[in-house]
C-alpha cells in the first residue's frame, strides 16, 4: 500500500518535466497520451513507491500536481495504468486525454 | 460497506492563489512558479498571517507573481517595487511586506532603491527571481546575464561585466542574504522562513531558467535541462564570502545563506532618533492612517 | 468632517507659500510625505519632517524623485494621506508615477513649486511653464486637477482643497504654485480645527466577498478598500477590469480609460474654481493664475484708471479648464488678455474655449520674473484700440 499518493491538474501542465525528474522514488513518468494543449502529461508508474512527499508539487511551476501522504487507514489503491477519470481539482475539465487521479481519499465509517 | 464521500485534498499552494487567474503565463519549464510553491511553503511553515501579507512586484516576468498570488498585492512600475514597499511598511509596520521581482527590475532600473533601502535597512523580505535575463520584453541583456552569451541586444555575445547579486546586496547593508536555485526547492522555502523572522532588509537570489530566451538562445537546452545543470553545479556554501559567489556562463553556482546579522531596522533607527530628539514631544503612531 | 487638529496649527501666521502648503498638507490629514530635495520647493517637506514627528506621521527623504512619487503611494495604500513636492526637473521625473497613479486611482497631492525650465534653467527663479505637463505630462489618456494658488494664504487653503479632491475623485491632484508665491511671506490665517472640512478617505462599506475593486460608484469613482482586512486588493499599472485584474481586450480598455476621464470631465462643475470681477459689460477679460493674476490686478486697475472697461477671470482650478466660463466671456467681451510666465501654454486652452469668438492675446514671458504690470495693461490698451 503506498504510503502516499498525487493529484494532477492534467489541463495546467505543461510537460517541463521536472515532477518526473525529481521525483526521489520515480513515481512518475510522461505518457503518451497528451492535454488539450498537446502537452503529454506525467503519470504514476510506479504508484506503490509514492509516499506523499509532495516534491513533485514543489517543482510543479504550474501548480499542476502535488502530493499528499494517504491516510493511515484505507486508502484506494491507486491504478498503475493510466484510465480516464475526471480531474478533482477546480478548473477546466479533463480532456478526451486522461486524467490520471490520485488516491481518492474515502472517509472512514467507522460501523 | 463505508459510504464514499470523498475528500479530495487541495494542492497546499491554491490557497494563496487566485485561482480564477490560473492557468498563469510563465513559461513551460520558467522557475517562477516553482518558487512560488516554495513561497507558499514557507508561509505554511513560518505560520506567517497573509491577511497582513503584501506582496509588491515591479513589471517583468517574476513581477506577474503578484498577479496570481492572493494577498493584498501591488503591480508597480519597473524597478520600483521596492520604493512602493517602503511606503506601504512605513505607513503601516504591522504589513509584512515581500518584493518579489526579477533581477533586471530590481537590479537596473531598480538598483538605486535597492541599494537605499538595503543601506535603510528597510523591513522589507526581497525575493529576486533571477533568470539572468530580461525575459518579458524578449531576452535582452540584464545586470546579471554573463559573459559571452547570446541575447536580443548583444546579438553578438555579452561582454559587459555581471553583478554579483548577493555581493552587491551585502554591501548596500542587508541583514540576510542567500541564494538557491529553483532546484533547492525545500532550502529556497526554509530561507524564506527564516527570512520572514528577520527585521531588515533581507534578500534571497532565486536563479531560474528561463527556456524561451535564456536557454533557447543560447542552445543550452530546456527548463529541465537547467534544472538539472543546476542539481550538478551547485555548491552549497552556507557562509561564504558573497565577495566569491559570483555566477558565470557555466561554472560553479555557489548557493546557500550567506549573510545572516542583526542590525537596527529603519522603523527602529527613525524611532529612536526622535525619541532621543524629541522625548514626549515625539507623537508615535502605529501606522500612518487617515479616516 | 472635521479636521484632526493634532494637524493644525491654528492662528495668524507669517509664513511663505513653501511654508504654508506644508501646514495645508498637515491640516489636511497628510501624515506621510516621501520628498527629494529641489529648488524651490524644498522648504515644504524641511518643515514637514520638523512638524510631522510631532503630530504623528512619517517623513523619509528618498534617493530621488522617481521613487520619492512612488513611496508617497505605497503609504496611500497603506492607509495614509500622503504627498510629495517637487520642480521642474523632478516633476519630470514624476511622470511615469502620476500615470500610475491616475491608472490605479490612487489619491495623492503633488505640489509643484515651478522654475524657470527648460532643464536645470532658473533653479530660484520664477515660472508657470509646467501647466500643459501637469495635464499632459504621463503618457496615455487619463485626467488630474491642478489649482494655482496666488498667495501663502492660498497655498494653505488650497492644498487642503487639493487633498480632498483627491480623495474624492480618487486621482493625483496638483497644486501649481511657482518660485514667487512659494517664497513669498504673507498673513496666513489658519483656523480652529473644526472649521476646517477634510473628506475622509472614500473606504468601502462592503466586505471582501462583495466588494469589487475598480467598480465606480454613481459619481464615477470607485471606493477603496482597505490592506489587511482580507480583502487581497489587488492594483496593477496595467490594464484592469472591475476586480483590478489585468485584461487586455480593448473593450476593457475603452471602458477604463474614458471612466477615468469621465470622473473628471462630467464631474468638472463641482471641481472647477475660479475667481470673477466687473465681467459684466467688460471689453476685455484678463484671464490669469497663480503670481501673474497679482502683478494683472495691478494692470487691471491702472487699465479702468484709464476708463478702460476691463474684467478679470482668475483660474483657482487650472485643470479641469474651465472651458464652459470662458466660452460664455469670449462670446460677450472683445478680447481675452492671457499673461502667464511662459511663452504660451494656458493660453491655448482659452483659444481652444473662445473658439474664435474673442480675440486671444497672450502675454508671454520666459520666466525668471513677473511681469512688469505695464507689460500686461499695454496689451489691455492694445486690444481695446483695436
Amino acid at each position: 500500500m503506498a504510503k502516499g499518493s498525487v493529484q494532477i491538474v492534467v489541463e495546467r501542465c505543461k510537460a517541463c518535466g521536472f515532477c518526473v525528474e525529481f521525483c526521489p522514488t520515480h513515481v512518475l513518468a510522461l505518457s503518451s497520451a497528451f492535454n488539450a494543449k498537446g502537452y503529454h502529461t506525467p503519470y504514476m508508474v510506479h504508484p506503490e513507491k509514492c509516499s506523499g512527499c509532495d516534491l513533485c508539487g514543489m517543482y510543479c511551476p504550474d501548480f499542476a500536481i502535488f502530493g499528499f501522504k494517504a491516510p493511515e487507514t484505507e486508502a484506494k489503491k491507486a491504478p498503475s495504468k493510466p484510465e480516464p477519470k475526471q480531474s478533482a481539482q477546480p478548473g477546466p475539465p479533463a480532456s478526451a486525454g486522461f486524467a490520471v487521479a490520485g488516491a481518492e481519499k474515502e472517509e472512514q465509517d467507522a460501523r | 460497506m463505508a459510504d464514499a464521500s470523498v475528500v479530495i485534498p487541495q494542492n497546499p499552494v491554491e490557497q494563496f492563489l487566485r485561482m480564477d487567474r490560473i492557468p498563469h503565463i510563465w513559461c513551460p519549464g520558467c522557475g517562477i512558479g516553482t518558487s512560488v510553491n516554495s513561497f507558499a511553503r514557507a508561509l505554511v511553515d513560518a505560520k506567517i498571517d497573509t491577511k497582513h501579507l503584501a506582496i509588491v512586484s515591479g513589471i517583468g516576468c517574476s513581477g506577474r507573481v503578484a498577479g496570481y498570488t492572493k494577498f493584498d498585492s501591488f503591480h508597480t512600475t519597473h524597478g520600483r517595487a521596492i520604493p512602493f514597499a517602503t511606503g506601504l511598511k512605513l505607513a503601516n509596520p504591522k504589513m509584512n511586506v515581500v518584493v518579489y521581482s526579477g533581477d533586471g527590475d530590481l537590479f537596473a532600473i531598480g538598483g538605486n532603491h535597492l541599494i537605499h533601502a538595503a543601506r535603510r535597512n528597510v523591513d522589507i523580505k526581497v525575493i529576486c527571481v533571477n533568470n539572468l535575463i530580461y525575459a518579458m520584453t524578449g531576452g535582452q541583456t540584464a545586470p546579471t546575464t554573463p559573459g559571452a552569451v547570446m541575447t536580443s541586444t548583444n546579438p553578438y555575445g555579452t561582454f559587459d561585466p555581471a553583478f554579483n547579486l548577493p555581493y552587491l546586496v551585502e554591501a548596500a547593508g542587508a541583514v540576510y542574504v542567500a541564494r538557491w536555485t529553483a532546484f533547492h526547492v525545500r532550502q529556497l522555502a526554509r530561507s524564506m522562513e527564516e527570512m520572514f523572522a528577520k527585521k531588515g532588509f533581507s534578500f534571497i537570489e532565486v536563479l531560474s531558467p528561463c527556456p524561451t530566451l535564456y536557454q533557447r538562445r543560447n542552445k543550452m537546452g530546456d527548463g529541465l535541462d537547467t534544472m538539472k545543470f543546476y542539481k550538478q553545479n551547485s555548491k552549497v556554501r552556507n557562509g561564504a564570502p558573497t565577495s566569491e559567489v559570483g555566477l558565470s556562463k557555466s561554472g560553479e553556482i555557489v548557493v546557500g545563506k550567506f549573510v545572516d546579522r542583526e542590525r537596527n531596522d529603519y522603523g527602529v533607527l527613525m524611532h529612536d532618533r526622535l525619541v532621543e530628539a524629541l522625548g514626549d514631544d515625539y507623537v508615535e503612531t502605529e501606522a500612518c492612517s487617515c479616516q | 468632517m472635521h479636521a484632526d487638529a493634532a494637524g493644525v496649527l491654528t492662528g495668524s501666521h507669517f509664513l511663505d507659500g513653501d511654508h504654508a502648503c506644508c501646514e495645508g498638507a498637515l491640516a489636511a490629514g497628510a501624515r506621510f510625505s516621501s520628498g527629494y530635495p529641489i529648488t524651490p520647493s524644498t522648504e515644504v517637506v524641511e518643515r514637514f519632517a520638523q512638524r510631522v514627528p510631532t503630530v504623528g506621521g512619517v517623513f523619509i527623504q528618498m534617493e530621488d524623485e522617481l521613487a520619492a512619487s512612488i513611496t508617497l503611494q505605497g503609504a496611500v495604500w497603506g492607509g495614509a494621506k500622503a504627498f510629495t513636492v517637487t520642480s521642474g526637473p523632478g516633476f519630470s521625473l514624476m511622470m511615469e508615477h502620476i500615470g500610475y497613479a491616475a491608472m490605479t486611482e490612487t489619491p495623492c497631492v503633488f505640489i509643484d513649486v515651478q522654475r524657470g525650465g527648460p532643464s536645470t534653467g532658473l533653479p530660484t527663479l520664477p515660472a508657470q511653464a509646467d501647466m500643459m505637463q501637469v495635464r499632459w505630462g504621463s503618457h496615455g489618456d487619463y485626467a488630474v486637477i491642478a489649482l494655482c494658488p496666488n498667495s501663502p494664504q492660498e497655498c494653505f487653503d488650497l492644498t487642503i482643497t487639493a487633498f480632498n479632491m483627491a480623495e474624492k475623485y480618487r486621482c493625483p491632484v496638483f497644486v501649481m504654485l511657482d518660485e514667487v508665491v512659494g517664497h513669498m511671506t504673507e498673513k496666513v490665517v489658519i483656523p480652529p480645527a473644526e472649521q476646517i472640512e477634510i473628506e475622509p478617505r472614500r473606504y468601502t462599506k462592503l466586505p471582501p466577498e462583495e466588494f469589487l475593486a475598480y467598480e465606480p460608484d454613481a459619481d464615477l469613482v470607485p471606493d477603496m478598500p482597505r490592506v489587511g482586512e482580507g480583502y487581497n486588493v489587488h492594483v496593477t499599472g496595467l490594464t484592469h477590469d472591475e476586480r483590478g485584474y489585468p485584461d487586455m481586450r480593448p473593450v476593457v480598455q475603452d471602458k477604463l480609460v474614458k471612466r477615468l476621464l469621465d470622473k473628471i470631465t462630467k464631474n468638472a462643475d463641482k471641481i472647477i474654481l475660479y475667481e470673477e470681477d466687473q465681467i459684466e459689460g467688460a471689453d476685455v477679460v484678463v484671464v490669469s493664475y497663480g503670481i501673474t493674476s497679482r502683478v494683472a490686478q495691478r494692470a487691471i486697475d491702472m487699465a479702468r484708471q484709464k476708463g478702460v472697461k476691463v474684467g478679470k477671470f482668475r483660474l483657482i482650478t487650472a485643470w479641469p479648464f474651465p472651458e464652459k466660463q470662458i466660452a460664455a466671456i469670449a462670446k460677450k467681451v472683445k478680447a481675452l488678455v492671457v499673461p502667464e510666465l511662459n511663452l504660451g501654454q494656458m493660453v491655448r486652452e482659452v483659444e481652444r474655449a473662445a473658439a474664435g469668438k474673442a480675440n486671444v492675446k497672450l502675454v508671454p514671458h520666459a520666466g525668471g520674473s513677473v511681469h512688469k504690470p505695464e507689460d500686461i495693461l499695454n496689451a489691455i490698451l492694445e486690444v481695446t484700440r483695436g
